[in-house]
């Protein structure tokens, strides 16, 4: 009993052991919860691996197909990624960097150990539809499967003959770099679960078939909105943001809708011209990560062409203000006028020799060879960095107008004169004010390199 | 490697990509009317046409040019018998001649925009081609003498 009565003032409400077994019990549900709810997202992230097949034949396919095929992988700009710099088409390497790493595309040439040469047709629709490799393992949505899934299965089928029809190409994949734990792919279940909507395209009954089309191949195929919309904290794209314009890779991929700062209205001739051939009378050229679209679209179905820029113009509106384009065009011409004028100020000075002796107009009209700084996007942007990339690394031969090159001035200007240019062109050509930031993005987009870096 | 066609030949260049247009067309190739002036694409004397419009070759890198058309002065006429050639030196254009070949390739490009130019027209695109002579008005006479000529040779 004395023991009893000594322990008695220990034990009563406040013993730890009735308390070490509530802790207990609390842990054991936590971890029961856990492993519950890890098996339940592990059942639920997991996927089967689809068996391996014999690469089909080309005989196997129809020559119609196969250039089908080919149109669409030009509209999908399959080979844009999936080829990394002097590296042979599909075999992958090209790096994308992303603010959860670097990833990097992989091997789709039909080649069987390193590519996806053993991959059936179900395998490859799976992971255009849902964003899953054939081994079961989910893909990130730099692979834009979240586009890919409005495909019809015929041109999957389309797509799935001309990739395995080309040269197979040995290339390792090179491994993704990625800090923990967006590396895991099986936290890609989580990330479709919160942002992927599986499903084919469904056409909009009020429009034309020709806007129908366009709008299957920019918001699938084409993938239009994967640059041209910004995207969330965790790299969704904000669907209420849709075509608003948005940084990737360096560059500033302008607004699609009536929010685009060009003073020329996109009209369908101006977009047809500058989407199949990389540069247009009043809206200049593609550059960056734009030039390549432009290359491939070239080599796109004329009826797909026009069917996207149908869609396109919708978005922008561009026909319905096609008459701001004479008094867009005054405009610019007269600043061109009045350059000689300016070489009271060092950025009319370097304008004047360095820039325009190419890109001087006169009226009536532009000449699409000289592109018109006045009409160009990259002046009136919120965000210099187009204007400050093309000063700074030039446009190549094969980029925008084809075979004409524009020189970069990195050598031969210090960021002061690129600052000094930038805003020169600011102040005479748009009533926009100046880039609050523009001397630090000069110094920054040198420092970064030619490459299409963010 | 980079490979383009110089004056109608095919070149291929083991050259590091980013090096010159103009180191590699004197250089590599050999061909050394074009000449280097400021190398900072100010002065216009290593003017030469890509893809037949006038660029200045010393701030053009190698790799910008891969699978281009390039001509240089040497190029422009076989015989040298282009019409601002003619007009060159029918006027006596050149002073000490350093300039003048980047002259020469700017004003033919220009022609081919601005077949009769004005005045206007010749300053805004001529003023980045510096001549330390400073035979500008004779330049410009040569220029408007071109024009005529081709006007009436198209005639």
């Amino acid at each position: 009993m004395s023991k009893d009565k000594n322990r008695l003032p220990r034990a009563g409400l406040t013993s730890p052991r009735p308390e070490t077994g509530r802790f207990i019990r609390v842990i054991a549900c936590i971890v029961a919860a856990l492993v519950v709810g890890l098996g339940a997202f592990a059942a639920f992230a997991w996927r089967p691996s689809i068996a391996e097949v014999p690469t089909p034949e080309a005989s196997s396919f129809s020559p119609v197909l196969l250039q089908q095929g080919a149109r669409l992988a030009a509209a999908g700009f399959c080979a844009s990624c999936h080829t990394g710099a002097g590296a042979k088409p599909f075999s992958g390497g090209y790096a994308m960097k992303t603010g959860f790493g670097t990833i990097y595309s992989t091997n789709i040439s039909p080649d069987r150990e390193t590519g996806i040469g053993a991959w059936s047709e179900d395998a490859f629709r799976r992971a255009l539809h849902e964003g899953v490799a054939r081994d079961g393992s989910h893909l990130f949505p730099a692979f834009p499967y979240d586009h890919f899934t409005k495909l019809s299965d015929a041109d999957v089928h389309a797509l799935y003959a001309f990739v395995m029809t080309q040269p197979p190409v040995h290339a390792q994949n090179h491994p993704n770099e990625m800090p923990f734990p967006f590396g895991i792919r099986a936290l890609q279940a989580g990330w479709k679960l919160l942002f992927f909507h599986a499903g084919r395209f469904e056409p909009q009954v009020d429009r034309s078939p020709a806007w129908n089309r366009g709008a299957y191949l920019a918001e699938g195929l084409s993938h239009c909105s994967a640059c041209h919309t910004p995207r969330g904290p965790l790299g969704q794209e904000l669907t209420n943001r849709l075509y608003q314009g948005a940084s990737v890779d360096g560059w500033f991929a302008p607004a699609l809708t009536q929010a685009n700062p060009a003073p020329a209205p996109w009209t369908s001739a101006e977009l047809h011209d500058y989407l199949t051939t990389g540069v247009s009378r009043y809206h200049s050229t593609a550059a960056g990560p734009m030039a390549a679209v432009t290359q491939e679209l070239s080599a796109v179905d004329p009826d797909d062409q026009a069917a996207l820029v149908t869609y396109v113009e919708s978005l922008g509106q561009g026909h319905a203000s096609s008459d701001r384009t004479a008094s867009a065009v005054a405009s610019a011409l007269a600043a061109d006028a009045q350059d000689h004028k300016q070489i009271g100020n060092a950025g009319g000075r370097l304008f004047v020799s360095a820039c325009a002796s190419c890109h001087y107009n006169r009226t009536p009209d532009v000449n699409p060879n000289r592109p018109e700084l006045g009409l160009n996007s990259a002046v009136f942007l919120d965000d210099p960095s187009n204007l400050i990339r093309v000063i700074l690394y030039g446009i190549n031969a094969k980029d925008g107008a084809s075979g004409i090159v524009m020189p970069g001035f990195a050598r031969g200007m210090t960021d002061a004169d690129v600052v000094s240019i930038a805003s020169y062109l600011r102040s005479t050509r748009t009533d926009k004010a100046q880039w609050p930031d523009l001397a630090k993005q000069v110094a920054a987009i040198r420092a970064a390199g030619p490459g299409e870096i963010r | 490697m980079t490979s383009f066609r110089i004056n109608g030949r095919s070149v291929t260049v083991k050259t590091d990509g980013d090096t010159p247009l103009l180191w590699v067309i004197r250089d590599e190739v050999g061909l050394k009317g074009t000449k280097f002036g400021c190398g900072i694409g100010m002065c216009g004397a290593c003017t030469v046409h890509v893809g037949g419009r006038p660029t200045r070759s010393c701030v053009t890198q190698l790799n910008a040019v891969e699978g281009a058309d390039i001509t240089t002065i040497e190029g422009l006429d076989p015989q040298g018998q282009h019409p601002v050639q003619r007009a060159w030196r029918a006027i006596q254009v050149p002073q000490c001649g350093y300039c003048q070949s980047g002259q020469i390739m700017q004003a033919a490009a220009m022609l081919k925009d601005f077949p009769e130019p004005t005045d206007a027209d010749i300053d805004a695109v001529m003023t980045g081609n510096l001549c330390r002579c400073m035979t500008y008005s004779r330049i410009r006479e040569a220029i408007r003498v071109a024009a005529r000529d081709m006007a009436e040779n198209k005639a």
